[in-house]
C-alpha cells in the first residue's frame, strides 16, 4: 500500500478539515502578532506579501546553516533511530528466517537452510489453527465494535445535552493498558466469585459454576472478544463520529425538502457518506487485532488448551519458549507480509467506495 | 454548523429523539464503567471480602490491599507478634491482624518509577525528534519524502513480537537488555513514526509566511523555528505527546520480553503480584488503580487535545 493509500487518507483528512477547520491550532490574530517579536517589523500585510513573493531566494541568504543542512540535521536523528531500531532488526529477522539459528545457543554454528523454515511454518497445522483463531477473534471484534461504535456515534451526533461529557466517559477504557486491565478481567470472569458470572447468572438464571468464561472451551474465545469490544468500541465510535460530522447539513436539508423519510435518509445519506470512515476504523482495528498479544496473554494465555492461542502467542512461544529463532522469524515475516497484503487488498476496496 | 441556523434547521433532531439518544448513551457509558469501578472497590476490600459470594457492594473499606501491594510480609506466631512494640502505622496494624509482620518494601514502587522514567523519557525524545523531523519534512524539499514518511509509519504494522525477536538479540549483544536506556530507545523508535506523521500535519497548517517574514527581519532559520513555529505548534505537540505517553505507559509485550528485573515496568509486574494461596486480588486491584489514575486524570484534563489527536491521527495514518 503506497501512493493509493496516501491519496485516500489525505482525501479523508481534507474532508474533515473542510468541515471543522482547525479550531484548536491558534494562529496569531493577524500576521502582525507574529511580527511583534521583531523590533524592526514592517507593516504586517506588506511583510506577508513580500514573504510570499520571495520565499526561497531570501531564505537562502540567512546566516548560519543553509536550509539543506538544516533539513538534514533536523531529519537525520529520527531516521537514524528508525534505521537502528526498526529497519536493521527487520533486515536481521529476514536473514535469520533463512537460518537454523537458536537464540539460546548463541555459539552454535549457524547454517543457512534456504526456505525450509517457511515451508515448515506454512505446513504446520498448529500455525493454521492459530491463524483460524486469530481470524475468528478479528472478525467478531470488528463486527461488534463497528455495529456498537457506529450506533453510539449516531446517537451522540443527536447532540443531546451533555454529549461531550459522556463521550469523554465512554473513551476511558481505550486509554487504559490492555495488559493491566486484561489481567483484572480475569478476576471479573472468575466463575465462583467474579462479578461477570454473577451478573449473567442474575439475568439468565444459569448457575455461576457453569459460566466459566476462561475455563470453558466454547466460552473462552468469547471472553477475549468481550474484553476487546469493551476496550475498543470507543475508538470505532470516535472515527464514525468524525465521519458523521463530515456530512454537510445541506444534503439532509435537500432530502427533507424532497420528503425523504428518516429511514431513507439514514440508508441513502448517512451510511454511504460515513462508509469510508467506518471502513477506515475497520482497517485500523483489523491491523491492531491481527497483532493482538497483551490482553489475550494475560486473560487466557492462549488457553484452555490452545483454543485462544492467537498468532502472536504462537509466535512468542516459538521464539521465546522453543527458542526456534529461525523458524519464528520466518513466521514473523509471513505475518508481516500477510498484514500488508490484506491491508492492501482492503485499501483497494476502500478506494472503490470512496470513488462512488 | 452555525448554531444560529441549526436552531431552526430542518435537520435539528427533535427533543424526544435527543432524550432517547442521551439515555442510551449514558446507559452504555455507565455499563462500561462498571469494571473500572469494580477495580477501585476491590482495591479497598479485605481479601476475604474480595472473594465472597455474592460479590459484596457494601463492605468496610480497608487499606490492606495497598499495604500488601507496597510491602513484603512474613508469617509469624501470634506470641511473637504480641511481644512486638505497638504498631507504628496503618499497614503495620493491618498486617499484624493477619499474623504477619512487614519484612520490607515490595518491588511495586521501583517498577512504578521505571514506568514513569521510561514513559516520560521516551515521550520527550520521540516528541523532540518528531518535531524536528516533521519540520524538516514540512518545510524543505526532502528527496523521496512521501515514501520515506509512509515507510516510517508502516513499521508500526509489524506485530510487536516480530520486532522483539531481533531487538532481543541486538540488545543482548549491546548489553541493553533490561536497561531503562534500552526501553526508552525502543519506545522512542516506535513512537517517533507516529509523532512525525502527526506533527507534520500540525506544522503544515502553520503558514510559512510567518517564518519567512521573521527571517526577512533578520532571524536565522533556527531562530524562526524556535520563536515562530514552535509556539504555534504547541497544541499539536501536546496532542502528540499524550499519544506517545499513553503508548509507552501501557505497553506490555516489549516490556515483558525485554525486561525482567532492574528496568521492568509496572504492566508486566502487576499481574505477578501474588499472596498466600493465589493471586492477592485486593493488592492487584490497588496496583491497577495506582497505575490507571494518571491516565484517567490525563484523559479528563486533556480530552480536547486527545479527541483532536485521535481523529486527526486516525484519518491521516
Amino acid at each position: 500500500m503506497s501512493g493509493r493509500t496516501r491519496r485516500l487518507l489525505l482525501w479523508i483528512a481534507a474532508r474533515i478539515g473542510k468541515r471543522t477547520g482547525s479550531p484548536d491550532v491558534s494562529y496569531p490574530q493577524s500576521s502582525g502578532d507574529a511580527l511583534t517579536i521583531s523590533p524592526t517589523s514592517i507593516v504586517d500585510s506588506a511583510a506577508a506579501a513580500t514573504a510570499r513573493a520571495t520565499p526561497t531566494a531570501l531564505a537562502r541568504r540567512v546566516r548560519g546553516l543553509s536550509d539543506r543542512a538544516i533539513a538534514w540535521v533536523f531529519i537525520a536523528p529520527a531516521i537514524i533511530l528508525l534505521l537502528a531500531i526498526n529497519i536493521f532488526p527487520l533486515v536481521w529477522a529476514i536473514y535469520l528466517s533463512f537460518t537454523n539459528y537458536r537464540a539460546n545457543r548463541p555459539n552454535a554454528v549457524v547454517e543457512t537452510v534456504g526456505i525450509r523454515n517457511y515451508a515448515r511454518v506454512l505446513t504446520d497445522p498448529d500455525i493454521w489453527q492459530a491463524m483460524q483463531t486469530t481470524a475468528h477473534f478479528v472478525f467478531w471484534t470488528i463486527l461488534l465494535q463497528t455495529v456498537i461504535g457506529f450506533m453510539l456515534a449516531y446517537l451522540i451526533d443527536r447532540k443531546f445535552r451533555g454529549h461531550a461529557f459522556w463521550t469523554t466517559i465512554i473513551l476511558i477504557p481505550m486509554m487504559l493498558s490492555p495488559a493491566v486491565v486484561g489481567n483484572f478481567w480475569r478476576f471479573l470472569y472468575e466463575p465462583q466469585i467474579g462479578l461477570f458470572a454473577y451478573a449473567v447468572s442474575l439475568v439468565s438464571g444459569i448457575p455461576t459454576s457453569e459460566i466459566r468464561m476462561l475455563g470453558d472451551v466454547s466460552l473462552a474465545p468469547w471472553a477475549i472478544i468481550i474484553v476487546d469490544t469493551w476496550m475498543w468500541t470507543p475508538y470505532v465510535m470516535l472515527i464514525c463520529l468524525a465521519g458523521l460530522r463530515s456530512i454537510p447539513d445541506y444534503i439532509y436539508e435537500a432530502a427533507e425538502v424532497d420528503r425523504a423519510s428518516a429511514w431513507r435518509q439514514f440508508w441513502s445519506i448517512t451510511v454511504p457518506m460515513a462508509l469510508p470512515f467506518i471502513m477506515l476504523a475497520v482497517l485500523f482495528r483489523g491491523i491492531e487485532n491481527f497483532k493482538m498479544f497483551d490482553m489475550v496473554t494475560l486473560l487466557t494465555g492462549g488457553g484452555p488448551g490452545s483454543i485462544t492461542e492467537v498468532a502472536s502467542i504462537t509466535l512468542k512461544r516459538a521464539a521465546f519458549e522453543s527458542w526456534a529463532t529461525g523458524r519464528a522469524s520466518a513466521f514473523a515475516i509471513i505475518l508481516f507480509v500477510a498484514v500488508f497484503g490484506l491491508a492492501n487488498i482492503y485499501v483497494k476496496a476502500l478506494n472503490k467506495v470512496k470513488q462512488r | 454548523m452555525s448554531s444560529a441556523n441549526s436552531a431552526h434547521s430542518v435537520v435539528e433532531p427533535s427533543l424526544t429523539s435527543k432524550r432517547v439518544a442521551g439515555a442510551i448513551v449514558i446507559l452504555y457509558a455507565l455499563i462500561t464503567l462498571i469494571p473500572l469501578v469494580w477495580i477501585f472497590l476491590t482495591s479497598i476490600k479485605s481479601p476475604p471480602d474480595s472473594i465472597s459470594y455474592p460479590p459484596k457492594i457494601v463492605f468496610t473499606p480497608t487499606l490492606e490491599g495497598y499495604c500488601n501491594l507496597l510491602t513484603t510480609r512474613t508469617r509469624q506466631t501470634p506470641e511473637y507478634i504480641a511481644s512486638l512494640p505497638a504498631p507504628t502505622g496503618t499497614c503495620d496494624e493491618v498486617t499484624r491482624k493477619r499474623n504477619m509482620v512487614i519484612a520490607g518494601p515490595s518491588n511495586f514502587l521501583p517498577r512504578f518509577v521505571n514506568s514513569l522514567v521510561i514513559a516520560f523519557g521516551s515521550t520527550f525524545l520521540a516528541v523532540l525528534l518528531g518535531t524536528l523531523a516533521a519540520y524538516g519534512f514540512s518545510r524543505f524539499r526532502v528527496p523521496l519524502a512521501d515514501d520515506l514518511l509512509f515507510f516510517i509509519l508502516s513499521t508500526r504494522m509489524m506485530p510487536p513480537i516480530a520486532v522483539a525477536i531481533p531487538i532481543y538479540l541486538m540488545y543482548r549483544e549491546l548489553g541493553l537488555s533490561d536497561t531503562a536506556i534500552g526501553m526508552i530507545l525502543l519506545y522512542t523508535a516506535v513512537n517517533v513514526s507516529l509523532a512525525v506523521w502527526l506533527l507534520k500535519g500540525f506544522i503544515d497548517e502553520i503558514p510559512r509566511e510567518y517564518e519567512e517574514a521573521a527571517m526577512i527581519d533578520g532571524y536565522t532559520r533556527l531562530q524562526a523555528f524556535r520563536k515562530v513555529v514552535l509556539p504555534q505548534a504547541t497544541t499539536g505537540i501536546a496532542a502528540t505527546a499524550i499519544f506517545c505517553l499513553i503508548f509507552a505507559w501501557n505497553e506490555y509485550a516489549f516490556a515483558a520480553l525485554l525486561t525482567s528485573g532492574e528496568a521492568q515496568t509496572a504492566p508486566p509486574f502487576i499481574p505477578t503480584i501474588i499472596g498466600e494461596g493465589g493471586q492477592d486480588w485486593p493488592a492487584v486491584a490497588a496496583g491497577t488503580t495506582i497505575f490507571l489514575v494518571p491516565i484517567l486524570v490525563f484523559t479528563i484534563l486533556l480530552r480536547k487535545q486527545l479527541l483532536r489527536g485521535i481523529t486527526f491521527g486516525a484519518v491521516r495514518k
